[in-house]
């Protein structure tokens, strides 16, 4: 995990922007949320592998069990 | 210089944050969460070095270590309650936010009850028998 990974997650949000406004002209609505929802869980999974460490590095260095 | 790579993290994250919550407010506060957890990341390892000192200096004045890793677990518990507010607080949840920092001053607090309770012992112990 670097600093790339905020353009990352930028880059899927803007992405994720467009496709929702192109099918969304389709007319494939349902298609446009459920790409939304896929997009954030691919981020959503980033932010807790971060989350995951930065607790594990307070537990660790405030003597925590 | 880190902080200059700190206030550029902040800055670029904070434009990408603006152009992102025109489309999804969701990414961006994703985003937000984000920055917020690796400029956390970015900084702790400063504050180990300084607990590290801190702990040198507790072991020679012949503090007990009982102190020393209360206030440590004290501060922990600041850090993570105040972190997470903020970020709560940033997606507009103020209520669950007021809620996170009230426990965090409760969980201080049962913390801190050995301490008080030998310092009111201390106390008791200096007064005078009977009087």
């Amino acid at each position: 995990m670097d600093i790339s990974a905020i353009f990352q997650i930028a880059g899927i949000g803007i992405m994720i922007a467009m496709i929702h406004t192109v099918l969304k002209q389709m007319g494939k609505e349902d298609m446009a949320h459920w790409v939304t929802l896929i997009g954030f869980v691919v981020v959503l999974f980033m932010v807790v592998r971060l989350l995951n460490e930065l607790f594990q590095e307070i537990k660790t260095i405030f003597l925590f069990q | 210089m880190e902080i200059i790579q700190i206030v550029g993290i902040g800055l670029i994250a904070t434009i990408l944050i603006l152009v992102i919550r025109e489309q999804k407010p969701i990414f961006a506060f994703v985003l937000a969460a984000f920055t917020g957890i690796y400029l956390f990341l970015f900084l702790i390892g400063k504050i180990d070095t300084v607990i590290k000192v801190l702990e040198n200096l507790a072991n020679r004045s012949g503090i007990p270590t009982v102190y020393m890793s209360t206030i440590l677990k004290i501060i922990g518990i600041a850090y993570i309650a105040e972190f997470g507010a903020q970020i709560i607080r940033d997606a507009g949840q103020d209520s669950i936010a007021s809620k996170i920092e009230f426990a965090g001053k409760v969980l201080i607090l049962a913390m801190a009850v050995p301490i008080i309770s030998i310092i009111v012992e201390t106390v008791l112990n200096l007064l005078p028998a009977g009087g």
